[in-house]
């Protein structure tokens, strides 16, 4: 191992390079936002650096894991996620009016991170241990397996999260091959169960889907965010105000400018232009994403393969969709651009489990 | 179902799979066509009203930072307050050649080589368009300099500011502590706690002490102005403005002038001095010595400063009196004394004969009485007039590690105090469990003995053994102790008093106290070991010396020859409170290294109570020495 060639092949074994360079091509354009939203605080860039260098040890790591072995953790990951989600309802750390945090003791931890991708593990493992026998009685099974976590996320309340797991479980569902007309009817029993859910709600839930029907309603409150988002992506034009260059952005009229709404740093200094190139590089990495779920070798590899790729497409569309003012403000970051590192470590997780598929021979050939 | 059939089934539902997949990928691509017309719509179609708006975008807040609040010694001496004075700073984005402006400046304002560094320091921490200052603290000369000048340095401004300042220097640095300016660290803080609105152009928030620990109080409540500006972000005019709250002022329990007694009376030397007033919980006197200048902090250490305080082998930053933790030595005694008592082990008639060492049975191996051959005939008052150690080694046998520890723990050893300043660490009181949790070693009869003296595994801050005292002065009754007293806004008037309830009382027998108060004034009497320290006060107090070893000298300090001599003498202890009958003052007193509690410790208690209590101030020649041939009052024991 004393060549430097040698231990290079052997240390990328299992990266897949084309999905790297695409990451690596988002995460750079993240910390060049990044400076610019926190007005050259280097501190945070470099803390943002060393999240980056974190998740993507992490990601490296979960390459190397051949995927027999993560779908044998499966389902003890999602028994866990599910005692934690528990213990949080029962002793949680109540923090801004919501019980997401459950103290250890040595360290805090959100449990519902965690969920993002055992849901969607367990669901994939389930149905391909019943692959060869798919009944309707297995997709029930599955949706419980779902909304069980996803109802304890809701009361917490993280109505964001929630969403996100429903919506990667809904993925598994789907591309299993679950029968249009049972979507139909979930379609229509969801519209129907509209005003039930609104009676669940929570206030400042409801506050945010009344402002996204009118912002300027409540210009002071709720709404100042996406009246201050729009203003920055539009008057950014098509070429920008240039990096740094953001008044929106600097003159602080911009909220939560280095996490949930990055995006509208980025489009007031890149304009029309760098918004469509950041949506081009996000079609090439998810475009990878489809590939090697097209070619994996197993159910549980399709299954999760394409829910960790369609999930990631949610967050962007939800991030973007909340910050351009045509969904309501979800706390969704923008995936490996925001500031934060539990995103990140998420987001990389994912895209190390596409790299095991498609790098691990694929024994099982179908 | 044959294999083929499967197979087959295989090749569709990976067919049915694939179709699946390519209706998301459609729908993806769909829905980014979606927000790229979203994107198209208002960047392009209504560029222009966004960009009007953007524009139109001149409504800008400015927060107004309140006044912090002052604070005040028990008698109103100021301790910390603000001063107004003007600085010259630089915006550092609007300069394109920093080191080239600065020494241009220097030409007309004095800019030493502390400043350069400090503005360094700041620059590296904090946002490009922020206001940093290069000079603090200008004269009136400098001021009307710069200003004739002021055409020359584009993006250098004078400010008026309002500066903090410690007008009493070093004395009780560790209570007031210091303020500091605000980093990316307590950012997150503030963030967390939901207090970053209130910062909003805030520079400086407490670090340390006093002023960390009431933050909250001290700080106010932000005032903002609403100003409308022109496009290059002047304003053109104020809309509306809402005055900022000023801070709290802190009225303190603290007595000034006995601190400065007390911290006088140790010299040179390293220590803690706490002074409790036993029917308030009010601390009176908290002294950390060495101090430091809490004015150095304030804008900004500089590195030099900051390494002299940091490195120094005498850890002046340390608050001894809060943080470190010391074997209470033969302090420990009356405790063992009343809990013997109150757990009937022991009858005050009752008296043992002291060879000069203690066996435990089936064993041979002494502990050694401090005095070879030990003290005769002592009972329980003996022991204590004469720090008998034999006595409390077969004491502590009796008693059993986990009585002591449960018993000693009501005066609040083992425990913290609560008093209100953070950083409070909780000493020890070892049990068997204790032992098996962190040593995974069972608790042997041997490990009892020593503690029975305070030199086993227990271990105490000075804040503890006066409350401990307290307590016992206070006939069983504990107060929480509290550095403030009363909380007062701005105009003087009180907001809130620190309740001064008791915490609880503890269920002890009159005749057992007073057996053991008896034995501690005749500790300050002839023949008591703090007899020297006590000879000629108009008053009677009760006391109990200690002395406590040194366990040993950490590996990898550098320190002089000299000095590790010095350092491996044992620490001193007292503790005491008079008037005997009816205390007005308890404390405990520590002296790193001074030897013998009785020769070292006992001086400094006495200075302390003859200003408190009588008004007299030390003579110069008393506060700097004390007599280091005192009374022997222990030995090593193994």
């Amino acid at each position: 191992m004393t060549d430097p060639l040698r231990l290079w092949h052997y240390l990328t074994r299992y990266i897949d390079g084309f999905l790297l360079v695409g990451l690596l091509m988002l995460m750079t354009t993240g910390l060049i936002t990044l400076y610019s939203a926190t007005d050259a605080n280097l501190s945070r860039v470099t803390n943002q650096g060393i999240n980056m260098l974190v998740a993507l040890g992490i990601m490296w790591l979960v390459a190397n894991i051949p995927l027999q072995h993560i779908m044998r953790i499966a389902f003890p990951i999602y028994l866990t996620g599910l005692l934690l989600l528990l213990c949080v309802m029962l002793f949680g750390e109540i923090n801004n009016g919501a019980r997401r945090w459950l103290n250890l003791g040595v360290t805090r931890i959100q449990p519902s991170e965690l969920m993002k991708i055992a849901v969607p593990l367990m669901m994939a493992w389930y149905f391909d241990m019943h692959e060869a026998t798919l009944r309707l009685r297995d997709y029930g099974v599955a949706t419980l397996l779902l909304l069980l976590p996803v109802v304890l996320i809701l009361r917490q309340p993280d109505l964001g999260t929630a969403l996100l797991i429903a919506a990667s479980g809904f993925y598994v569902l789907f591309l299993t091959g679950l029968s249009w007309r049972i979507m139909v009817g979930l379609a229509i029993v969801g519209a129907g169960s509209v005003p039930f859910l609104w009676s669940m709600m929570h206030d400042y839930q409801r506050r945010r889907v009344m402002t996204l029907l009118d912002p300027t309603q409540d210009a002071l409150g709720a709404g100042y965010h996406t009246i201050q988002s729009t203003i920055a992506i539009g008057s950014g034009g098509v070429l920008g105000k240039g990096w740094q260059h953001g008044t929106q952005t600097h003159l602080d009229f911009l909220p939560e400018k280095s996490t949930d709404f990055i995006f509208a740093v980025f489009s007031e200094e890149f304009g029309l232009v760098g918004n469509s190139l950041l949506l081009l590089l996000y079609v090439v990495v998810i475009g990878r994403g489809m590939f090697i779920t097209a070619n994996a070798p197993t159910q549980f590899t399709r299954l999760i393969a394409g829910s960790i790729t369609l999930t990631f497409f949610t967050y962007i569309f939800v991030n973007m969709g909340m910050v351009i003012g045509i969904l309501p403000v979800v706390g969704v970051p923008l995936p490996l651009i925001s500031y934060g590192g539990t995103s990140m470590v998420t987001m990389l997780l994912g895209f190390g489990i596409l790299m095991s598929i498609q790098t691990h021979p694929k024994l099982v050939k179908t | 179902m044959n294999r083929r059939v499967e197979l087959r089934n295989h090749l569709r539902e990976l067919h049915y799979f694939r179709i699946r997949l390519a209706i998301s990928a459609g729908f993806m691509l769909l829905l980014f066509l979606l927000l790229f017309t979203r994107f198209f719509y208002l960047q392009v179609s209504q560029r222009e009203h966004y960009h009007t708006l953007a524009e139109a975008n001149r409504i800008s807040i400015a927060p107004i930072v309140p006044n912090r609040g002052l604070i005040f010694d028990r008698n109103g001496e100021v301790l910390a307050h603000n001063y107004s004075a003007y600085t010259l700073e630089i915006i550092p984005s609007k300069v394109p050649d920093l080191e080239a402006l600065i020494n241009e400046l220097s030409t007309i304002v004095e800019i030493a080589p502390r400043d350069r560094k400090r503005f360094k320091k700041l620059r590296d921490e904090s946002k490009r368009f922020e206001s940093l200052p290069i000079r603090t603290r200008l004269t009136d000369v400098e001021v009307a300099r710069f200003a004739a000048n002021r055409y020359r340095f584009p993006g250098v401004e004078i400010k008026a500011r309002l500066f903090r300042q410690y007008p009493r220097g070093e004395s009780a640095s560790h209570v007031v502590g210091y303020i500091g300016r605000i980093n990316d660290k307590d950012l997150e803080q503030l963030e967390a706690r939901h207090d970053l609105a209130n910062y909003r152009g805030s520079l400086y928030m407490g670090k340390i002490g006093l002023e960390q620990s009431y933050e909250k109080e001290l700080h106010g409540i932000t005032g903002f102005e609403e100003m409308e500006t022109d496009a290059a972000g002047r304003v053109i005019r104020i809309i509306s403005r809402t005055p900022p709250i000023p801070g709290n002022n802190l009225m303190l329990s603290l007595d000034a002038k006995l601190q400065e007694v007390a911290e006088k009376a140790f010299g040179d030397r390293r220590g803690a001095l706490v002074a409790i007033e036993p029917d308030t919980g009010d601390i009176l006197a908290f002294v950390s010595k060495p101090g430091f200048d809490p004015n150095l902090f304030v804008d900004g250490i500089d590195s030099e400063n900051w390494d002299l305080l940091n490195n120094s082998i005498d850890r002046p930053l340390n608050n001894r009196a809060l943080r470190g933790m010391y074997p209470p030595g033969s302090t420990f005694k009356p405790f063992m004394a009343l809990a013997g008592l109150e757990l009937n082990k022991r009858n005050a008639q009752q008296g043992i004969s002291d060879p000069g060492y203690f066996s435990l049975p089936g064993s041979t191996h002494r502990f050694r009485d401090w005095k070879a051959g030990g003290h005769g005939y002592v009972d329980l008052h003996q022991s204590l007039v004469v720090s008998c150690d034999t006595y409390y080694y077969a004491l502590a046998n009796d008693l059993g590690i986990d009585n002591i520890a449960s018993f000693t723990g009501k005066f609040g050893l083992g425990k913290k105090t609560g008093i209100d300043i953070e950083g409070e660490v909780m000493g020890l009181m070892p049990t068997q469990e204790w032992k098996m949790k962190r040593h995974k070693q069972k608790w042997y009869a041997g490990d009892t003995i020593s503690v029975g003296i305070g030199q086993g595994y227990n271990l105490a801050t000075p804040l503890q053994l006066a409350f401990a005292t307290a307590i016992l002065a206070g006939k069983g009754t504990a107060f929480r102790p509290h550095l403030v007293k009363q909380i007062k806004n701005n105009s003087n008037e009180i907001l809130r008093e620190i309740a001064t309830e008791p915490l609880y009382t503890l269920d002890l027998n009159p005749a057992h106290l007073e057996a053991v108060k008896n034995a501690l004034i005749d500790v300050t009497r002839p023949g008591g070991t703090a007899a020297v320290a006590a000879a000629g006060a108009a008053y009677a107090f009760a006391g109990k010396t200690g002395t406590s070893q040194v366990v040993g000298v950490k590996q990898g300090e550098k320190y002089m020859e000299s000095k590790v001599q010095e350092r491996h003498r044992d620490h001193a202890l007292f503790i005491a409170y008079a008037p005997a009958k009816n205390p007005k003052i308890a404390l405990s007193v520590l002296v790193e290294n001074g030897g013998h509690g009785g020769a070292t410790a006992a001086p400094i208690a006495r200075l302390v109570m003859d200003y408190f209590l009588l008004g007299i101030l030390p003579k110069e020649s008393e506060a700097k020495t004390a007599d280091p041939a005192g009374d022997d009052e222990e030995a090593v024991h193994d």
